[in-house]
């Protein structure tokens, strides 16, 4: 049993402007002990997928589908169990891991909260233990229980970050923009705590990230969105070498192979911008920015569909059999 | 080779630095030495890249050289002449260089349309035609056709439009440099290249130039001339960009290098903690207690190990071309293992 899955998850906001469907259809897999990558441009509804896990979208929002948490529907939960599973079996690390802290407790007080909460049989006492653990797990000398906030740096508080979602042993771990606010030595180094943590704890990883480059070093699998839609998926290694999708290439080239000649002096990107997820364009939504597009694009309604052993893509341009 | 590369450099100095010292007064009474003996000359129409982590000091540079910051010692010339720190003569100059920083959104006033935050820089500085300046400045930033995004407000449009909005402002005074704190960071993926392209084609067609300060070397690679790299107040390394990321010398460099995502094979080195405190700034060579090559033992066994922690490296000079190309730019780099210390 995966330790999430998502079947043909939707999920629509309702503002006074009309409805804006900002997941459309994700079907996605997570196994114990994997970390899988989403990648995607803002607006992409990366976020809004993993809200959808723990149900933190606003009330008036609609979903459809399932999400299974270690093969229980979260959209069928009661609250009580909505609320145990929460941070118990599925816990969230945050983008602003700077504003996500309590700046008047101690580090150590923001991390037996949890524990006691959720764990009946819990004492202070066994609890000061655990989190002397979990802080040696991020790479923090325990001392730091007595910390501020404020004295900690940024790399060392997306580290509490982390050490807090761990507190009740989830069985999934969802890393929303993990390393977005931190400096590129300190990226380097959280990102290998998270692998690290996900083998050994051989717990599930989502991991969101607008930056491809960032996941592509780091997961197993990923998955790009654009527009509420999943248009590629393929092993990590795999779609980094031989990306299929017009979109995927694109946000490839965006970031320059240092020593590779025909980058220097010519930055590539891709005209026009993602589209606002209210008003989306016919057939393909990516067809008016592609490079590729056809008068087919504008009409299909372009699904995923399996174009190698290990590659989905959604474009009608990428054959059968176009990934080895 | 590109044609930008072909081309011989003008030899016209357009804004030099000169052994430059900011410091600023801690909290807890120390002095933080944030920019601590920087030398830059930049050359007409040439782009650099000033990268380092958080906290080295290349934002500090930065906002000295555009004299928002005043130094302790050392100063800042503009076409020659010593930057004078009065209102009159620093508004003249900040018409010639000119500010685009990170985030487009946090730029613009949410309640100025499009039109009002270009003109805003013309009619500070009474200069005449404010209409078809700001036409021309925006459709240069490539928001074609000009007027209809006169009256557009910085909500209405997408992250890049914002930041070539945020251009268009800078574009508007006919600047002779124009300084880029991390201009694409906050950009998606695929507007980031766009953004870039447009810095090439200024440079091209107005002949600016760009300071773009950064910690992507990616971007170094896409744009740059020339690199230098800070860390922790000084100059470690610089050098024609080629050089020096597929050659670099100095270890931080390497670090930075093998920690982008995108170099596979290469093995990563990963400094362990962060850059430290600028009030409190290591003995000898700054990088010694991060150092890959000290924690190796390979400044040991090239025995200058005792140089590293009690030796302070020089400080590079401007980096001046010896001929007429960018290529010939001089590639140096502070370490005791690249230039053996004096008593080595």
């Amino acid at each position: 049993m995966a330790a999430l899955e998502m079947r043909d998850v939707s999920l629509t906001y309702h503002p006074a402007e009309g409805p804006v469907p900002a997941v459309r259809g994700v079907d996605l897999v997570v196994n114990a002990g994997e970390v899988v990558g989403v990648a995607g441009e803002s607006g992409c509804g990366k976020s809004t997928l993993i809200s959808t896990v723990l149900r933190l979208y606003p009330k008036s929002a609609t979903v459809e589908g399932e999400v299974l948490v270690d093969g229980e529907n979260v959209f069928d939960m009661k609250w009580n169990r909505m609320r145990a599973v929460r941070w118990g079996e599925a816990a969230v690390v945050f983008q602003g891991a700077l504003h996500s802290l309590n700046p008047i407790q101690r580090i150590g007080n923001q991390l037996t909260e949890p524990i006691l909460l959720h764990d009946k049989n819990a004492t202070e006492a066994s609890a000061a233990k655990k989190v002397r653990e979990l802080l040696e797990q991020v790479g923090l000398p325990a001392r730091h229980a007595n910390a501020y906030p404020h004295q900690l740096s940024g790399g060392q508080k997306q580290r509490i970050m982390i050490a807090l979602a761990l507190t009740c042993d989830p069985s999934v771990l969802l890393c929303d923009e993990p390393t977005t606010a931190l400096d590129v030595m300190v990226q380097a180094q959280i990102l290998d705590l998270l692998k690290g943590i996900a083998r050994e704890r051989s717990m599930g990883m989502l991991i969101i990230s607008h930056d491809l480059s960032v996941l592509a070093s780091n997961c197993d699998r990923i998955a790009i969105m654009y527009a509420g839609r999943v248009v590629e998926q393929g092993i990590a290694g795999e779609l980094f070498a031989q990306p299929a999708h017009p979109y995927t290439r694109a946000l490839m080239g965006a970031f320059p192979t240092i020593g590779d000649v025909e980058s220097r002096y010519s930055p590539s990107g891709l005209a026009g911008d993602p589209p606002f997820p209210g008003d989306l364009p016919s057939g393909c939504s990516f067809h008016p920015r592609c490079p590729i597009a056809t008068d087919e694009c504008a009409d299909a309604d372009v699904v995923l569909k399996d174009v190698g052993p290990s590659r989905r893509v959604a474009c009608i341009h990428v054959e059968q059999g176009a990934v080895v | 080779m590109s044609a930008a590369a072909e081309e011989s450099l003008s030899t016209e100095m357009v804004v030099e630095v000169d052994d430059l010292h900011v410091t600023f007064s801690g909290r807890e009474g120390g002095t933080a030495r944030a920019v601590d003996g920087v030398n830059l000359a930049i050359r007409k129409g040439e782009i650099i890249a000033l990268v380092g982590e958080s906290g080295c000091g290349k934002t500090t540079l930065a906002r000295t050289i555009l004299g928002l910051e005043k130094p302790a010692s050392g100063e800042v010339r503009f076409h020659g002449e010593p930057l004078e720190y009065t209102g009159r003569a620093l508004k003249r100059y900040r018409k010639n260089v000119q500010l685009v920083l990170q985030d487009p959104t946090g730029s613009l006033n949410p309640r100025h349309s499009v039109y009002e935050a270009v003109a805003e820089g013309p009619r500070t500085h009474g200069m005449v035609d404010e209409a078809g300046r700001v036409a021309r400045a925006l459709s240069m930033a490539g928001l074609r056709p000009p007027e209809r995004f006169f009256l557009r407000y910085p909500h209405e449009l997408s992250g890049g439009q914002r930041q070539r909005v945020v251009i268009a402002g800078a574009l508007a005074l006919d600047p002779d440099v124009i300084i880029a704190d991390e201009p694409v960071s906050s950009l998606d993926a695929s507007v980031r290249g766009e953004i870039l392209a447009l810095m090439l084609k200024l440079r091209e067609e107005l002949g600016l130039t760009l300071l773009v300060v950064t910690h992507d070397l990616g971007l170094a690679w896409n744009i740059a001339d020339r690199i230098v790299v800070m860390y922790l107040g000084r100059v470690v390394e610089q050098g024609p960009t080629e050089d020096v990321l597929s050659n670099p010398q100095h270890p931080y460099t390497r670090a930075l290098l093998s920690v982008v995502p995108e170099m596979h094979g290469v093995e990563q080195i990963v400094l362990s903690g962060e850059t430290p405190d600028p009030t409190n700034i290591p003995s000898g060579c700054r990088f010694h207690p991060r150092c890959q090559e000290v924690r190796d033992g390979v400044a040991e066994e090239a025995g200058v190990l005792a140089a590293c922690s009690t030796i302070i490296p020089a400080i590079l000079p401007p980096s001046i071309p010896i001929g007429a190309n960018v290529a010939d730019l001089s590639h140096e780099a502070a370490c005791h293992l690249v230039v053996p210390p004096p008593s080595a």
